[in-house]
């Protein structure tokens, strides 16, 4: 039972948190710092210079943000991401929590719902885009087709080729696939919700809006904020929707940033330029997510809780 | 895997709900639930039903809603379905997924699984700060990556090839993995890695034989997420890879197997199914790791 | 088996100071109680002592060897936590020879060690299972098991019964107790409930605030406390404390307690006249007399616990608990007549908390 107090090297090492920290965040580290953290400088970077592809650029400073404060597709592409995030965010919220709040009830088959709601999120994006992609077809619309049949319409619509109609499909499409992690994560959030606050407040008489407006809604808004925090970033970075129904026509009226700065950087060539668009997209970013935090916050601090 | 998970660590109490569900009448139930539950229902899987059939369908069908119902397959036929997998080089597409998928995940998983223990139960010197980072990270979108991430691609000779996407993958995966597995992490209880320390183990040892074992439900959330999320991803593989053979799934059915300006829809859809189904079957299997994950990561 | 001892022994948390200067020594096979109330570095400097804290500051020894730098696995000791730390993916025999498989040990001596310490602790029967399938008082004793199977120079318990209701607690206590007679290893029990404390331990160290109140043998703390905080720490129910003032007058010592209460002082008290002190008395040490003698004393509540009778009281507007064996019925508004016993009464300067000692 003698214990020698000399203990090894690694011994030391291996209970020393620091030295052993920085062993384990290497590989993690290593990689973000490689392709995350020196590509987001160098994009910033790029965005300052003329590069094309196949030839390095100069520093121009910032003589691309002004060509593109004057050009008017790039303001369209903005306008075009505040609006479609903005509508489908509203649409994804109030959608999702209304189907979150059915799931949350004593429903029959619930985890088998709950599962089979999960899909749009789950498959492939891109897939799934084509075969909305198919069912918006000019000729062959499935949906023509039924609103035809039913007598609401009396022409197939040209749900691509008209600049609105365009836009209203694309929304659709990122609706539908963004429902399902909202009212999944709602409904994870209601789930934590105690029963008894209800059956007090049914004792106290209240009626069921009153139920939701004074116990679930602001017991849920933490989890609200997260949720739409992440689902605008997602939706304002959109890019493979719009690529895949749209690629950004009919003559760009629903070209995103993500899908101009593709189109300029890639096919075109311009890869300075399409760094450009791309950094404009940060400060929004930002503001997104400082407001949700703040509104967080502040949330938090109404309510007394400590996290 | 039919254990329940030991730790229960994501998930908070939940609790059963519908106490007070006698108080509604059984029509008024149908009408204000089941029914708005069906038509959302309808509505987020018709797509894959569409997808499902058209897959099915001969040209004839695809083309022509007149002489039978659009709704159903009449005449099936795997005449879309052959031509996919004969054809074109689907086949090396799946299997180019399945690779970039497996490899970028398994990666990231143990680099994850590091920086998580490191982050949330080594208490190192700014460990704070750097998981904050960390969840930063997180929120850092490919869509503003992909142009300076392609200028180095092809700089260091990896363009066109499959560890353009082994490589970059792990930029979006790190960070989810990370942070979902420092919840679970959190969980543990510390008392329990102390107990293992005055039992004679090496850091490395309760990693191994404590932690990891306790956050199993934590690994398979992160991994398949981790391979789903790698499976699904577009922008990368659309902008690294050229080359018909060395494409993704979703890269090549929408590049490959559009010719010109006819689209092949049967073949289209055809596509779309089978590279939707490895993810759906996988998800089929694991659904409760999926929404722990998902809810686990969007939790602070 | 191992002596500890602990000298001047300091802690820190950034800048505040938990442990400030503690002086233990624990002889071989003793089994000493550190108690005290919450947040006063119990379980902190049981930490320091296995290794799972850093000392800050002084000296710690095991068995003579100075264990500050050392790592927990090389101090041998084994610890019990209050939520007993069972790894809950191992059934209970793996959870016991964690240990021994770490340390590389061959199989048939594991075995061995394994199904000792289970029939000491009657475990036989459930070494197959996991810890969620036991009871409370099962994973307490398989926790006890795996310190058991180490067999290690000391044992610490952290709280080990905090966890278990009221009667198992009770069980526990003396089995805990019978193990130490047993196997007489040296042990350092963590608890904030005097009453384990009094049970259990050979020695007692009553702390507070970091900083130790009073060492030595529970009924030596008992019948000579230290100070007005031990005094009241230890005991149940707790020593009445009566604030007043001395009085020092033709060789006639007494209390003053004002509506013209007074007590004779304990023989052995110092104080001068005109002091402010506190007199304190313990509830098993008060009289109900009769006639003139004592004081008198209103009845606030009267509770019978079967055993005992409590009575609550004001005695010159002050709060005073007494224990009688007798069963009373007094109705609240009474006036009685109480007498502490002068002997037994304990005299604490009102300003210091010292107790006013020879
Ligand atoms: N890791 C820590 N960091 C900062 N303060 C701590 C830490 N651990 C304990 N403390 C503080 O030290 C004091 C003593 O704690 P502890 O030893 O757990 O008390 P006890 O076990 O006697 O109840 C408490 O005030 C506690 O808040
Ligand atoms: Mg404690």
């Amino acid at each position: 039972m003698a214990k020698s107090s000399s203990q090894s090297l690694l011994d030391r090492f291996n209970n020393s948190a620091n030295a052993l920290g920085l062993v384990f965040m290497l590989p993690a580290a290593a990689i973000l710092l490689v392709f995350l953290t020196y590509p987001l400088g160098l994009g910033l970077w790029l965005g300052l210079t003329d590069t094309k592809i196949g030839r390095p650029g100069v520093f121009i400073g910032l003589e691309n943000y002004r060509s593109l404060f004057n050009d008017s597709v790039f303001w369209l592409s903005v306008f075009n991401t505040i609006g479609y995030t903005a509508v489908a965010s509203v649409f994804k919220f109030v959608l999702g929590l209304i189907l979150a709040l059915l799931l949350n009830q004593n429903i029959a088959l619930k985890s088998f719902m709950r599962a089979i709601i999960l899909l749009p999120w789950i498959v492939p994006t891109t897939l799934s885009a084509i075969a909305f992609w198919w069912m918006y077809d000019s000729q062959f619309s499935i949906i023509s087709w039924v609103l035809v049949k039913a007598g609401l319409i009396d022409h197939y619509i040209d749900f691509l080729g008209d600049r609105w109609n365009a836009r209203i499909s694309v929304v659709v499409a990122n609706i539908w696939r963004g429902i399902p992690f909202v009212a999944i994560s709602l409904l994870a959030g209601l789930q934590t919700i105690s029963p008894s606050l209800y059956e007090a407040a049914t004792i106290d008489g209240a009626t069921p809006w009153q139920r939701f407006r004074f116990i679930t809604y602001p017991l849920l808004t933490p989890i609200i904020a997260i949720v739409m925090t992440f689902s605008v970033l997602f939706t304002f970075t959109d890019f493979q929707l719009i690529y895949v129904i749209t690629r950004g026509g009919p003559v760009n009226a629903t070209h995103l940033m993500a899908t101009l700065s593709f189109q300029r950087a890639i096919p075109g060539g311009q890869l300075a330029e399409g760094a450009a668009i791309a950094m404009a997209m940060v400060p929004f970013l930002i503001a997104a997510i400082l407001i949700s935090f703040f509104g967080l916050q502040r949330r938090a601090w109404q309510q007394g809780s400590k996290d | 895997m039919s254990k329940k998970p030991v730790v229960q660590s994501v998930e908070e109490k939940v609790y059963s709900e519908g106490g007070m569900d006698f108080l509604l009448t059984r029509q008024r139930k149908f009408v204000t639930v089941y029914l708005p539950l069906a038509v959302f229902t309808f509505i987020l899987l018709f797509p894959f039903y569409w997808m499902t059939i058209t897959t099915f369908k001969s040209n004839d069908d695809i083309y022509n809603y007149e002489k039978n119902s659009p709704f159903w397959v009449f005449n099936p036929t795997l005449h879309n379905i052959k031509k996919l997998l004969f054809e074109t080089s689907y086949p090396d597409w799946l299997w180019n997924t399945f690779l970039v998928s497996v490899v970028a995940t398994a990666i990231s998983l143990f680099a994850s699984v590091l920086a998580a223990y490191a982050i949330e139960r080594l208490r190192f010197k700014g460990s704070r700060w750097i998981g904050l980072s960390i969840y930063g990270a997180y929120l850092v979108p490919p869509s503003i990556l992909f142009i300076p991430l392609a200028t180095m691609v092809y700089k260091l000779g990896l363009f066109d090839s499959r560890w353009a996407l082994i490589l970059t993958y792990p930029t979006f995966l790190i960070p989810f993995c990370t942070w979902l597995l420092m919840g679970y992490f959190k969980s543990i209880p510390f008392e329990l890695e102390e107990c293992a320390l005055i039992d004679g183990a090496t850091r490395v040892q309760i990693l191994w034989k404590i932690v990891l074992p306790l956050a199993v439900p934590g690994l398979i959330s992160a991994g398949i997420f981790a391979f789903t999320l790698s499976w699904n991803e577009f922008i990368y593989a659309l902008t690294f890879i050229s080359s018909s053979e060395n494409k993704t799934v979703p890269v090549g059915v929408l590049t490959e197997l559009v010719d010109g300006d006819v689209y092949h829809w049967g073949s289209l859809m055809a596509g779309a199914l089978f590279g939707s189904l490895p993810v759906a079957l996988l998800y089929s299997f694991f659904v409760e790791y999926y929404v722990a994950g998902m809810t686990g990561a969007v939790k602070e | 088996m191992a002596s500890v001892s602990i000298e001047q022994a300091q802690k820190s948390f950034g800048r505040t100071q938990v442990i400030r200067g503690v002086s233990i020594s624990i002889d071989d096979g003793e089994f000493c109680v550190l108690v005290g109330p919450s947040g006063c570095g119990k379980s902190t400097l049981l930490r320091m002592i296995a290794g799972l804290e850093e000392i800050s500051g002084g000296q710690i020894r095991i068995g003579g060897d100075v264990v500050n730098d050392m790592p927990p696995k090389l101090r041998d000791i084994a610890m019990v936590f209050q939520n007993y730390a069972l790894y809950p993916h191992m059934t209970v025999r793996d959870n016991m020879a964690f240990s021994l498989e770490l340390a590389k040990r061959d199989r048939q001596f594991i075995e061995e060690r394994v199904s000792k310490a289970a029939d000491i602790l009657g475990l036989n029967d459930l070494l197959q299972r996991y810890p969620r399938q036991l009871s409370g008082g099962q994973r307490q004793r398989v926790a006890m098991g795996r310190a058991i199977v180490r067999d290690p120079r000391v044992f610490l318990f952290d709280e080990p019964l905090s966890n278990l209701d009221a009667n198992l607690r009770v069980q526990m206590r003396t089995e805990i107790k019978e193990l130490h007679q047993r196997l007489k290893t040296t042990s350092i029990y963590v608890t904030h409930d005097q009453i384990e404390a009094m049970t259990m331990a050979d020695k007692i160290v009553v702390m507070r605030d970091g900083v130790v109140e009073q060492i030595g043998a529970p009924l030596e703390i008992y019948d000579n406390p230290a100070n007005q905080f031990v005094a009241g720490f230890i005991g149940s129910p707790s020593m009445n404390f009566l604030p007043g003032i001395l009085r020092r007058q033709s060789g006639v010592a007494q209390v003053e307690f004002g509506e013209g209460v007074t007590l004779p002082v304990p023989r052995a008290a110092t104080g001068e006249d005109g002091q402010k002190v506190i007199y304190g008395t313990r509830p098993e040490h008060i009289d109900l007399v009769d006639g003139s003698d004592g004081v008198p004393a209103e009845v606030v509540v009267v509770e019978p616990t079967g055993a005992d009778t409590e009575v609550f009281s004001k005695i010159a507007g002050i709060e005073v608990t007494a224990v009688f064996q007798q069963r009373h019925e007094f109705k609240p508004g009474l006036v009685i007549r109480l007498r502490p016993d002068a002997n037994r009464a304990f005299l604490f300067d009102a300003a210091s908390g010292k107790r006013l000692l020879a």
